[in-house]
């Protein structure tokens, strides 16, 4: 019986299937075709070779006077994560709220927000470009996530710094909706790559990222976590979501969104 | 390099091989980038002057039938995408700059640039009257056919000079890994928001310039001039005395 219903989907599916594929057009079969996609990709590499050639790991992106923030600084994305767990650390102003550090390090750590406050901090005022178009420019400041990264002691293997989020941006069955991110050392080790708590003087707000984001300042916005719960020092991030090393790389955004 | 036809007209060679490949890949460039770009464009449909977004005061804020952005069937890909319009858009970006460059280099190291492109100073002082010829739609014929007219030269040292170059650095400047390194480009458009809408003003004359382009080929002769850019012969009829 279950074996009858399951062939007779399997043919309506496929009969599905193929009338959608008879009314696509031309365009859309290129456009849906993986390997179009995969070759459409390659661009990624170009364009982070030539940015890594000429940027190197030192530059800094431009900062600028108290003078230039703006007064309309958009939040994107997730804007209140709204679950039981980071409702009840809200609730405490985050006194709960523990940094988690682990994955290949020699000393997992465990930080608050005091012991982040009492660690090396950076002040940068910065533009925030998103990926859809505008940009704004805040204050920021916060622990370089080079310091935090010393302190644990990176082991050898470690290429890449994932970091996982307090929010879910879509509801999916295998928990792959969850926001995370991935940056290699290069951007981890950048003097403006940081662990921001505070915004224009003033601790993050929940839709900025309460109680910590990333900033990665020579990328698009959407590298720059919000509500960072627990970084972890990683060999690959293939087993990690969707595989592709963050959750809008994970839906066709690229890894690398240094344009 | 040039030759009789058996009819008596004449045909001249007058588009080399190199510069046919990089017309044809240019124009596939042009129409993708076009098409992506729409496609980031309805993500953010509002342009902006300065360096960040006064998302009260912008410049232009693009509606079509009071709906924000472009109409999504004018974009790539035809549905709301926008990774997926961004990896058309970078992937042509990088075809569309090799080709450029490969395009500019040889047009200099030949000569051609200055033997076809610039006009010289008879045809600059008949500027006035070719453009009248050309709004009455009377084309050169004949001999005067040989070369570029004044009009052609000008707009054309425009397009691979200003334009084209035009969309490249300003889509460069939007990048914030590159600003990192060229500041002195985002400070030349005035901000990053400046060179966003810059190249969103670059673009419409370069779709203004392709509609033109194309319907002087039209009323030009479209068989004449397609021949030409396809197999590089282009072919003028000889007066009879």
């Amino acid at each position: 019986m279950t074996r009858k219903t399951y062939n007779r989907r399997t043919w309506i599916e496929r009969a599905l299937a193929a009338s959608g594929a008879l009314s696509l057009s031309g365009c859309e079969r290129i456009e849906q075709s993986e390997n179009v996609n995969a070759t459409l990709s390659h661009a990624e590499k170009w364009t982070r070779f030539i940015q890594r050639l000429l940027l190197g790991r030192q530059t800094l992106a431009r900062e600028y006077p108290e003078s230039a923030i703006s007064k309309d600084f958009r939040a994107n994305g997730t804007t209140d994560p709204a679950t039981d767990e980071y409702r009840r650390l809200a609730g405490g102003n985050f006194l709960d709220w523990r940094l988690a550090v682990g994955g290949l390090v020699e000393r997992p750590l465990e930080l608050s927000l005091a012991d982040l406050r009492q660690m090396p901090k950076r002040t940068q005022i910065t533009r925030h470009d998103c990926v859809e178009g505008w940009s704004g420019i805040a204050k920021w400041r916060g622990t370089p996530l080079s310091a935090v990264l010393d302190r644990a002691e990176l082991k050898a293997s470690a290429r890449y710094i994932a970091l996982f989020c307090a929010d879910t941006l879509e509801l999916t069955l295998d928990g792959t909706g969850q926001y995370y991110e991935t940056i290699d050392l290069i951007d981890a080790r950048h003097p403006q790559t940081l662990l921001a708590y505070e915004m224009n003087d003033r601790p993050l707000t929940i839709p900025h990222g309460a109680p910590l984001r990333l900033r990665v300042e020579r990328q698009l916005g959407y590298k720059m976590a919000k509500y960072v719960m627990r970084i972890e020092a990683i060999a690959d991030f293939s087993a990690i979501g969707r595989g592709k090393g963050g959750y809008w790389a994970d839906r066709g955004y690229q890894w690398y969104a240094g344009i | 390099m040039e030759r009789t036809l058996p009819d008596g007209r004449l045909a001249l060679y007058r588009h080399p091989l190199w510069l046919r490949c990089t017309h044809w890949l240019n124009a596939l460039c042009l129409l993708v980038l076009l098409l992506s770009g729409l496609q980031i464009l309805n993500a953010h449909p509002a342009l902006y002057w300065g360096e960040v977004s006064r998302f009260d005061h912008p410049w232009l804020a693009i509606y079509w039938h009071r709906t924000a952005g472009v109409p999504v069937g004018w974009t790539l890909p035809d549905w709301p995408d926008l990774g997926a319009g961004r990896r058309w858009h970078f992937f042509f970006a990088w075809l569309f700059a090799m080709n450029g460059l490969l395009y500019l280099t040889v047009c200099i190291v030949t000569g051609r640039l200055r033997n076809t492109l610039l006009p010289d100073m008879e045809q600059l002082r008949n500027l006035g009257k070719t453009v009248l010829h050309h709004l009455r739609l009377q084309f050169p014929k004949g001999e005067a056919a040989r070369e570029y007219n004044v009009l052609q030269k000008l707009t054309y040292l425009f397009v691979v000079l200003v334009l084209l170059p035009l969309m490249l650095l300003t889509g460069i400047t939007m990048s914030p890994g590159m600003d990192a390194r060229l500041h002195l480009l985002t400070d030349l458009f005035g901000g990053r928001q400046s060179a966003r809408t810059v190249h969103f003003l670059a673009a419409c004359s370069l779709v203004l310039f392709v509609a033109i382009h194309l319907a002087a080929v039209l009323a030009a002769g479209p068989i004449t001039e397609i021949r030409s850019m396809l197999t590089g012969w282009f072919i003028i009829e000889r007066h009879r005395k």
